[in-house]
């Protein structure tokens, strides 16, 4: 297992490599400036910007120094926006809110989206299962701003329950934004759990728990369900991580000084320090989750847990 | 004898999007205590069916009982509710599956999977099911069981999980035992393996066992009377002689002389002509009728009903009727004839 983890931590840091350097290289070719109102500056002082900042050695340079800053775990410091603080700080403070809300709708949607998929399944061609598939769809199919204006004008200003926008009231103001993140992941966990628990409970191993006098309930959840989890954290896994480093729609609408609003902010002015830790922050994220999701097969089912490494 | 289990009468038929499939259409039969009875027949006969419906474990949705009844311990078990359908699953009346690599759950330990009718079923404490279950491991013959208990069933053979099957299904000491073609989907030696291992915990529990087969070498091996079924009905039931050496219908015919044997002259394997009868519209009379070389216009028009060969023997064909013409069965089964008392053909003993 140790040896296992070792070898895939080198392939993690051969990929975050790759990914950087690709980031970089594609920012470079983008046209703009990180430099504000470049235009007003004269040559000299444009040329003393650029200095500070190193953008006027050569790519090759650029690039190197960049790389080497980060295997010492250094970002580099915003250009424009934050006046020289250091990125990994914006990230950090930023990454509170998002981490949160994120954090909230991936419980709740996950919860309630296997709760549905499984009644679902064990109550087939019911109205049960024609709600849950109902329901099912309308996540998928609405747009998380359309469904985030929904929540806001019902719940918010109509019920006037929870604050409409901005992170000012602690729990209070997340409640909207996790709701309005949660219908995707509870989409997607109820129709992969309702298709993979219709498919386990056909098996025949299922039919030998009947015939040992297994309840229905035991069947679904002592024999079925751990059977049917594995494809649903396939998905759930890197989705845990899109909706964890924050959605970019959902946190424009509700205000919160999250990372996706953050990330979007510092493309619109090219910043370019911001953009690439940004991208290398979620890259590990997603890549840490990834290596999460793959240990965990092998806690849920025994057969991957042997193949996966010697040990 | 003891009759165990009783089907009378019994007809299921299965609503499909293309119209009621009768699967079953009246089958009757008893099980004697400590006997092993085996149900014979090509794939779609009904013979898993009508096993799979004594334990009601058909679909509730599609399958639907249209008569009859299933009498065991005084009940009728195709009236009962699930709830006390579960409470006799496992502990009166418990099954063996066809493929042993699909039957166990592949994300939960086998002693657990074993310990878990025990714990259902008895009043005893985990540790004392721990122990009962690493018995059973052992009766079934498994080497080092109290180490295997926590290993997954992917971390056994096909053989060996077809024995944790079986511990399973003995764990409670059940009055039936089904035994749904168990060794179909193993390779001959371990087939030969588990039929011996059943022989002998069958004399060890004393239980019951309908053994469903469409291997007519391991009913030979195995049972003590033999069922034999085609188009949902059983069209000859007797003791395991009088249907490999006395045998009255012409289905039971072509199933002898389509089965290989060591002194067959010439080497080329006899099949039944046709297909089986689509039982969303089955036949009116014989169903083996229009695959038969020995039909007569009756067997067109009326299904026949049982003539008693002996007490213990009873085919369904118009041959056996008083007015019928004497045919002469195919030549591999004259031979057989030749070797059973009280056939028209008996030449006396052998040699």
């Amino acid at each position: 297992m140790a040896r296992y983890i070792g070898k895939r931590l080198i392939y993690m840091f051969i990929t975050l490599a790759l990914i950087a350097t690709f980031t970089f290289f594609l920012m470079k070719i983008l046209p703009g400036s990180p430099i504000a109102s470049a235009d007003k500056l004269s040559p000299e002082q444009r040329a003393v910007v650029e200095a500070r900042y190193g953008l006027d050695q050569p790519l090759p340079v650029q690039y190197f120094d960049y790389m080497f800053g980060l295997l010492q775990g250094d970002l580099g410091i915003s250009i424009n926006q934050f006046k020289g603080a250091d990125v990994t700080d914006v990230i950090l403070s930023r990454m509170g809110p998002s981490a949160q809300i994120g954090f909230q709708g991936m419980l709740l949607g996950t919860v309630l989206g296997i709760l549905f998929g499984m009644v679902a399944a064990l109550r087939q061609n019911t109205w049960m299962d024609y709600g849950s598939t109902i329901v099912a769809i309308i996540g998928i199919s609405i747009p998380s701003f359309v469904f985030a204006s929904m929540l806001q004008y019902w719940l918010g200003l109509k019920l006037d329950l929870f604050p409409v926008a901005l992170w000012k009231d602690g729990f209070m103001s997340s409640v909207l934004p996790s709701i309005a993140l949660a219908m995707f992941p509870l989409a997607t966990a109820a129709r992969f759990i309702r298709t993979e628990m219709i498919e386990v409970l056909g098996s025949d191993y299922i039919t030998l728990a009947k015939a040992k006098g297994a309840s229905g309930s035991e069947i679904a959840f002592k024999h079925a369900f751990r059977n049917a989890l594995i494809p649903l954290i396939t998905v759930l896994g890197p989705m845990a991580v899109s909706i964890l480093t924050g959605s970019l729609v959902v946190e424009q609408i509700f205000a919160i000084p999250g990372i996706g609003e953050q990330f979007v902010k510092s493309i619109m002015v090219s910043d370019f320090s911001i953009i690439m830790g940004t991208t290398i922050f979620f890259s590990v994220f997603l890549i840490v989750i990834i290596l999460v999701v793959d240990i965990l097969y092998g806690v849920i089912d025994p057969r991957i847990r042997l193949s996966g490494g010697k040990s | 004898m003891e009759k165990i289990l009783q089907v009378k009468d019994l007809e299921l038929s299965f609503n499909t999007f293309g119209g009621e499939v009768k699967a079953i259409r009246g089958v009757n039969f008893d099980l004697y205590k400590g006997e092993t009875l085996a149900i014979v027949g090509e794939s779609g006969s009904g013979k898993s069916v009508t096993t799979k419906s004594i334990m009601r474990l058909l679909p509730e949705e599609s399958a639907e009982f249209k008569n009859g009844e299933i009498l065991f311990g005084g009940r009728d078990l195709t009236k009962l509710s699930d709830r006390e359908m579960q409470k006799i699953r496992g502990k009166d009346i418990s099954m063996i599956f066809q493929d042993p690599m699909t039957s166990l759950n592949p994300t939960m330990p086998i002693g657990r999977q074993i310990t878990e009718p025990i714990l259902k079923h008895q009043k005893i404490s985990k540790d004392e099911a721990k122990k009962l279950a690493v018995d059973l491991l052992r009766l079934v013959g498994m080497p080092k069981p109290e180490l295997r208990m926590k290993q997954y069933p992917h971390q056994f053979s096909g053989g060996q999980r077809q024995r944790i099957v079986i511990a399973i299904a003995l764990a409670c000491n059940p009055q039936v035992l089904i035994a749904d073609e168990p060794t179909t989907a193993l390779d001959v030696t371990i087939q030969a393996q588990i039929l011996e291992l059943m022989k002998d915990l069958q004399k060890k529990i004393d239980t019951s066992i309908i053994f469903i087969t469409h291997d007519l070498g391991v009913v030979a091996n195995v049972a003590d009377r033999v069922a034999v079924m085609y188009g949902g009905k059983i069209v000859e039931i007797g003791t395991v002689d009088e249907i490999f050496y006395n045998p009255q219908h012409p289905y039971t015919w072509g199933l002898l002389s389509s089965m290989p044997s060591m002194d067959a002259e010439d080497a080329k394997l006899y099949a039944i002509p046709g297909t089986p009868p689509d039982l969303l519209d089955p036949p009116k009379g014989d169903a083996f009728a229009l695959r038969s070389e020995y039909a007569m216009k009756i067997d067109m028009e009326q299904p026949p009903p049982f003539f008693k060969v002996s007490d213990t023997h009873m085919a369904a064909t118009w041959l056996l009727h008083p007015e019928a013409p004497t045919v002469e069965p195919p030549e591999m089964v004259i031979e057989r004839m030749k070797k059973f008392p009280g056939s028209r053909y008996y030449e006396g003993s052998a040699n």
